[in-house]
């Protein structure tokens, strides 16, 4: 059943990518003032909204967990934030190339890539944190309530590197301006197609997590015998 | 008030082990002259690049310095089983938690009280103007500090590689706590009053410290006990 | 009521069961001795009853009442694989805090009261890093018995005791029981805890293989229960 499902979303998030990829390097005009690069955008803002989105599916899921002790909460935790990790990489390289391209440099500590990239650390923190711990129970809760921390801190980071940034100003990376409807479109798609294949990676991951965790209670009873 | 009663139990029994030992405390202390003296070497200021950058230096000696302190909250239950111990006493997770938190508070405290007249020495800084605000913004940001690495503390204190892994989740959390208290010291030393412009991120401290210790408080439990 | 209880009793590492629907009681003035090989399961079932750790299913009761509870907790003593008692301290500041922490109407005079119960008296000033072997068991055991509790659970408790820790333990859990408190200990070793157990319980890789009255038979030959009743 879920494998039907993860073929299904597969698919329609390869035939959306297709056909979005087709608009944005055949269909659509070069941007005024930056040429080529700016079609890195569809990209790198639909894999931060992406990341974003399993920031809060996670933060429900440790929730979940806390409160059922149901291990298939931790499960889903740790898939989806392998997942948004991988997005949320995807955006920062993304950003540092399209820096590199319009302004010369690889990297500015301006908000938004300053703001990613603590989230990043922060939830690449989470995965740490469980590799430390070897059992299975001990590993969801602990790991479950230092997403809660890290969730609650999300916000504050990026208020905080925000107001930071007003006082330091720096390069800003993305300017505001607003976006031809043409544009508008693929831009949407792109985000939906993106989710979409966060959504197959995610239940992929899943599927992994569980057969483990399977494989690690066989082992117990091998050595039980 | 029971609650408050045993809270002092445990602030008392940490700080009393400790300043027998002194084992973390020393360690704090010369960790952070020694952080202000590689710092001269790497950066070499002049008179106002170091006002500048004092908010910036003083916080990371604190915090580095201070997560040495920290770090040794829970560990030094894990000898002899006393978490054990501590788990089946009548006290409340929270009443351990905000009495470790304390004793914590107070050691670090200590170090960044004897961190800031060395600090003002080697760097030939006059830090005094505004002593009152300072040490406000200094209880402040410690607190934060404090209730981050109290709780890692708990978080990662049976699991194997703590020492490694603590510094990797702890400094990202702390970043708005720390980020808060740079700026405020820099401009209190620059001789700038509280208020004002820099009120935002004074706001910003306290809301980060009620909000995690409310966390830490409610969740202390749950960590321990599984 | 009983004094101890648990019913369905289920603990999941991962997917795996290490506890299987253990059900285990013991009544007021009981000494239970459950005994079972390593990794059988005792320390985690224990642990549980202890409230060190959750149950994936079933429930335990300590007293009627949750073993979580603050007033539970007040009347239950432990002595798990460690010690508990701090070597930065001394013997007496360790009663002492344990003793606040209990909040005893006179932490200091309880504390130098089971120092001396204990054979400790001496040294209630040495720092417990200083003390030999014996002398911290005889701490540890001072720790748990130092608030009075009503049910005391042990896990090994003879293992590495010198023969004067023994003694000593065995006289205080001897008053204990005639005292109508309730003892319930996980042991290897069975001579001395036989000598003591009213009631005995085996566990074998998780679940209760048996369960019921320590007879005669049981006290002379310690080896008589894992004979009849553990698979191999």
């Amino acid at each position: 059943m879920r494998e039907k499902l993860i073929y299904i979303l597969g698919a329609v998030a390869a035939i959306l990518l297709a056909r979005n990829l087709y608009s944005i390097f055949m269909v659509l005009p070069d941007e005024a003032s930056q040429g080529m690069i700016y079609r890195i955008i569809f990209f790198h803002v639909p894999a931060a909204i992406t990341a974003m989105l399993g920031a809060g599916v996670t933060l429900i899921t440790s929730v979940l967990y806390l409160l059922t002790k149901n291990l298939k909460y931790d499960a889903i935790s740790v898939a989806v934030t392998e997942v948004g990790l991988a997005f949320l990489a995807a955006n920062l390289i993304t950003g540092s190339i399209w820096g590199r391209i319009i302004w010369g440099i690889w990297w500015t500590w301006d908000a938004r890539l300053t703001s990613a990239l603590v989230c990043w650390l922060l939830y690449a923190g989470y995965l740490m944190l469980r590799h430390a711990i070897e059992e299975p129970t001990d590993r969801a809760r602990i790991s479950a309530v230092f997403n809660l921390f890290a969730f609650v801190d999300v916000p504050i980071v990026i208020f905080s590197i925000k107001w930071w940034r007003t006082q330091h100003p720096q390069p800003v990376f993305w300017g505001g301006g607003s976006i031809d409807p043409a544009m508008y479109l693929t831009a949407v798609l792109n985000l939906v197609a993106l989710v979409l294949l966060g959504v197959v990676l995610s239940l992929i991951r899943l599927r992994q997590e569980e057969v483990q965790r399977e494989i690690d209670s066989i082992r117990r009873y091998a050595h039980a015998v | 008030m029971e609650f408050f009663r045993q809270t002092l139990v445990i602030a008392g029994k940490d700080l009393r082990a400790e300043l027998r030992t002194k084992e973390a405390i020393n360690a704090a202390l010369a960790f952070s002259i020694v952080i202000l003296v590689l710092f001269s070497f790497a950066f070499d200021p002049g008179e106002q690049e170091t006002v500048d950058m004092s908010g910036g230096l003083l916080w990371i000696v604190f915090a580095f310095a201070g997560t040495l302190v920290l770090n040794r909250s829970f560990a030094r239950e894990v000898p002899n089983d006393c978490l054990d111990a501590l788990v089946a006493a009548p006290i409340s997770g929270a009443a351990l938690f905000l009495g470790k938190a304390l004793a914590n508070f107070a050691l670090v405290m200590a170090v960044e009280l004897v961190s800031l007249p060395v600090f003002g020495i080697f760097y030939n800084v006059h830090w005094t103007a505004r002593i009152w605000s300072l040490l406000f913004v200094l209880v402040l940001g410690t607190w934060g500090l404090t209730v981050i690495g109290t709780m890692l503390s708990a978080l990662t204190v049976n699991i194997r590689l703590r020492e490694l892994m603590t510094p990797v989740l702890v400094y990202p959390l702390m970043l708005p706590a720390l980020m808060s208290a740079m700026l405020l010291t820099m401009q209190l030393i620059a001789g700038k009053p509280l208020g004002g412009e820099n009120e935002i991120w004074l706001r910003l401290l306290v809301v980060f410290d009620v909000i995690f210790t409310a966390l830490a408080l409610v969740l202390l439990e749950t960590v321990l006990v599984g | 009521m009983s004094a101890v209880a648990a019913e369905g009793v289920w603990k999941f590492y991962g997917d795996y069961p290490a506890l299987r629907d253990v059900a285990l009681h013991a009544d007021p003035g009981a000494c239970l001795a459950l005994i079972g090989r390593n990794g059988a399961g005792k320390t985690t079932l224990l642990r549980i009853i202890g409230g060190f750790s959750k149950a994936g299913r079933g429930q335990v009761r300590i007293l009627g009442n949750d073993p979580r509870e603050t007033a539970t907790r007040r009347r239950m003593g432990w002595i798990g694989h460690g010690i508990s008692v701090y070597d930065e301290l001394s013997a007496l500041e360790n009663l002492s805090l344990f003793g606040r922490l209990y909040n005893l109407p006179d932490p200091h005079k309880s504390a130098m009261e089971w120092l001396e119960r204990t054979g400790l008296e001496r040294v209630k000033n040495g720092l417990v890093r200083e003390f030999s072997r014996g002398m911290r068991q005889r701490l540890a055991v001072a720790r748990a018995f130092l608030h009075q509790p009503s049910v005391l659970l042990l896990d090994e408790p003879f293992t590495a005791l010198d023969d004067r820790a023994i003694a000593v333990l065995q006289r205080l859990l001897r008053e204990a029981l005639a005292e109508g408190r309730t003892v319930v200990m996980s042991t290897h070793q069975l001579r001395e805890a036989l000598e003591l157990a009213t009631h005995v319980a085996l566990l074998n890789r998780g679940k209760i293989a048996f369960s019921g009255a320590r007879t005669a038979q049981m006290a002379a030959d310690p080896g008589w229960v894992y004979a009849h009743y553990d698979e191999a």
